[in-house]
């Protein structure tokens, strides 16, 4: 779970990291009550998931009350890389002697998490050089540790102690809260020398939400999304018309890419996972038909374990409930597989011995434009 | 890291031993739906299921195999090295450090959702017993016509001589499946896992059949999301493997930032990217595949040359 700019903000100051003065608006007179108690010049932040908010033109500067509200109309109803905000946050200005960068990550190949740190904040950090990156210890951060971090980074004094703190309070809140990434860009040095995270980005453990009910208020779903997740289904939804449909995410987004190169337009990626039943696939179905740009359904399904009769039972039992209106193209392969395909014969689905095939149908079917 | 662990030893054994090709395994949740329908394939399948765990059913008994309350008591009747965890991801740790404590030394773990802190939690005390966890996450590992723990239908695998290491169940049935009807078996099939820990990962995975003269090619099921793949690509340079190698990454044509079913198939930035993988892939003269499909084709004429 990818937390926004004010919800990680939030964390912070429940861990006593340093936070400039902010308030979330989501209309006009949460952003006039905000600019009054926070006063000019102040900026305005676009509360959104994806990365490239500053380049995007989604974080901007307002002097003064008479420009106030256009610009925080205008960035309301930006949209960045498809992306609404979710909310603007009103934040004071703040007077920044030293930027630096600090995240700390799960790294997925050394099975640890991994600080790196920077004195060029501010900045994309891909393309910084002098990065000091350093690997935890199974027993976590010591206070010696980033004692010496904040040496070599060239702190001294004031800021030095209060970076240590700032790095020790991070880490709790990691470790605490089972965050994948925290990160600070920048981390502002101010002219008092004391410390702030100016911006945040930290993402949850999505399977660790269980132990965490303080965060659930946190989750950002769709009313789609959480009508799959409770079926126990993956699930994207996507900007194309053809809804995919599988057991395995490897296995569905290697459709997704067959169905991409075949210059189709996925519009649902859906894994119903190991344990199809009739019910299960009938869900699925469900699901995808609360998409109405849908024009066509791919199913791809490997079986063995999964009985490929009671996958077709269920797309009977779809078509004759009128859940669905769209042709169903289906490679179906395992167990069963005969009885299947003998039972779908004479309904709008058909059933194809490899995906290819299947693709193939379906592309013919969505270009011509009938449904 | 990847120290000596044997895997073949463990899950074979040498032709002089009482149980060569008989190798001893437990089933932790045997009683639960998901771990009784596989406990049951199992054995049809030919693995020695010889006790099933779940706490509070001890002194019952599965289609034959007794059922024990805990590891502990099932250790001082059967002497198994390996276990299969079918639990629910929440009650993953306990179980996994339980098997870890009472001598079990490989450990395939099934479950998904278990959160990244316990994964690491269990691969490091693994470590520190000297033991292997193949997960969580994980469809598991097979040895064609041989034994088979975990959840993977045995339709598609026959026996031969390539290493199928996937990132993704499903994928490594699909991968199996061409494989085998093109003619070519497989020695090993080992799920590497979904999530972003693995216990085995694709290098350790791929030391494990590095030297091993029944293993004559590997294929390589990869995905988005992390860098296992451009790391083993270095890796292959770096031993200068010569037996051919060939890859297939799914999820190219996934938006960026979004987890897509799998816990660790999430792309930031080029991280985790599929075309990252990609060439790193080609940079080690290790051919990907665009389609499942096309895996065998690229497989032989790698062999023939």
């Amino acid at each position: 779970m990818r937390l926004l700019e004010y919800q990680g903000k939030q964390l912070f100051s429940e861990y006593g990291i340093p936070v400039p003065v902010s308030q979330l608006a989501l209309d006009e007179q949460e952003a006039l009550e905000a600019s009054k108690k926070i006063g000019f010049p102040l900026m305005l932040k676009s509360q959104l998931t994806v990365g490239g908010r500053g380049k995007a033109g989604a974080i901007v500067k307002c002097s003064n009350e008479s420009e106030f509200i256009t610009k925080f109309n205008e960035l309301l109803h930006k949209d960045v890389k498809g992306e609404l905000p979710k909310g603007i946050l009103v934040e004071g200005m703040i007077n920044i002697a030293k930027e630096l960068y600090v995240s700390l990550f799960l790294n997925r190949g050394k099975r640890c998490f991994t600080l790196i740190s920077s004195n060029e904040g501010g900045v994309n950090i891909e393309s910084v050089d002098s990065k000091i990156i350093i690997d935890l210890p199974h027993t976590g951060l010591s206070k010696e540790l980033v004692q010496d971090l904040a040496r070599r980074l060239g702190l001294e004094a004031k800021p030095a102690t209060l970076f240590v703190d700032f790095i020790l309070k991070l880490s709790h809140l990691v470790k605490d809260k089972e965050a994948e990434l925290a990160e600070i860009n920048p981390l502002a040095i101010l002219s008092d020398g004391s410390c702030m995270a100016l911006d945040s980005k930290v993402i949850i453990d999505d399977n660790s939400i269980f132990r965490h009910p303080e965060l659930k208020k946190f989750q950002q779903v769709s009313e789609l999304q959480a009508r799959a997740e409770e079926s126990g289904f993956s699930f994207v939804e996507l900007d194309g018309n053809i809804a995919i449909i599988g057991n395995g995410a490897g296995l569905v987004m290697s459709t997704l890419d067959l169905v991409n190169d075949n210059a189709g337009k996925p519009g649902a990626f859906l894994d119903f996972g190991g344990r199809a039943t009739t019910e299960t696939i009938y869900q699925a179905l469900e699901v995808i038909s609360k998409i109405p740009r849908i024009k066509a359904i791919l199913v791809n399904l490997f079986g063995g374990i999964v009985r490929t009769d009671l996958v077709a039972q269920a797309i009977l039992n779809a078509y004759s409930d009128g859940i669905i209106g769209v042709p169903i193209y289906a490679r179906i392969s395992g167990a069963e597989s005969v009885k299947a395909k003998e039972m779908l014969a004479g309904s709008r689905a058909k059933i194809y011995d490899s995906v290819e095939e299947a693709i193939s149908s379906l592309m013919s079917h969505v270009s011509g434009g009938s449904s | 890291m990847t120290g000596k662990f044997d895997i073949f030893e463990l899950l074979i054994g040498d032709p002089g031993e009482r149980d060569y090709k008989k190798k001893p395994v437990i089933i932790q949740g045997i009683t639960g739906n998901f771990g009784s329908a596989h406990a049951r394939l199992m054995k049809a399948y030919g693995t020695n299921v010889v006790a099933g765990i779940t706490p509070g059913k001890g002194g019952q008994d599965f289609e034959g195999i007794p059922v024990y309350n805990s590891v502990q008591e099932a250790c001082k009747n059967v002497d198994a090295k390996i276990s299969g965890i079918f639990v629910p991801a929440p009650f993953f740790l306990k179980a996994a450090k339980e098997a870890l404590d009472n001598g079990i030394k490989l450990l395939v773990a099934i479950p998904e959702h278990v959160p990244v802190r316990d994964a690491i939690d269990v691969v490091e005390y693994a470590k520190s017993k000297n033991a292997r966890i193949i997960g969580p996450n994980t469809p598991g590992v097979i040895v064609p016509e041989i034994t088979k723990i975990g959840i993977m239908p045995h339709q598609p695998f026959k026996p031969g001589t390539t290493a199928v290491f996937s990132r993704s169940g499903t994928l490594m049935y699909e991968v199996s499946f061409h494989l085998s009807k093109a003619g070519i078996g497989q020695r090993i099939a080992l799920g590497i896992g979904g999530d972003p820990i693995n216990g085995t990962n694709l290098i350790e995975a791929f030391e494990l059949i590095r030297h091993r003269d029944d293993v004559e090619s590997v294929v390589i099921v990869g995905e988005i999301g992390g860098d296992a793949e451009e790391q083993l690509a270095e890796y292959i340079m770096k031993i200068n493997f010569t037996k051919p190698v060939v890859g297939y990454i799914a999820g190219r044509s996934a938006p960026k930032e979004k987890t897509m079913g799998h816990a660790g198939a999430i792309i930031y930035g080029n991280y985790g990217s599929a075309e990252s993988k990609i060439s790193s892939f080609t940079n080690a003269n290790v051919p990907v595949a665009k389609r499942p499909a096309e895996i065998p084709e690229l497989l032989l004429r790698k062999m023939k040359k």
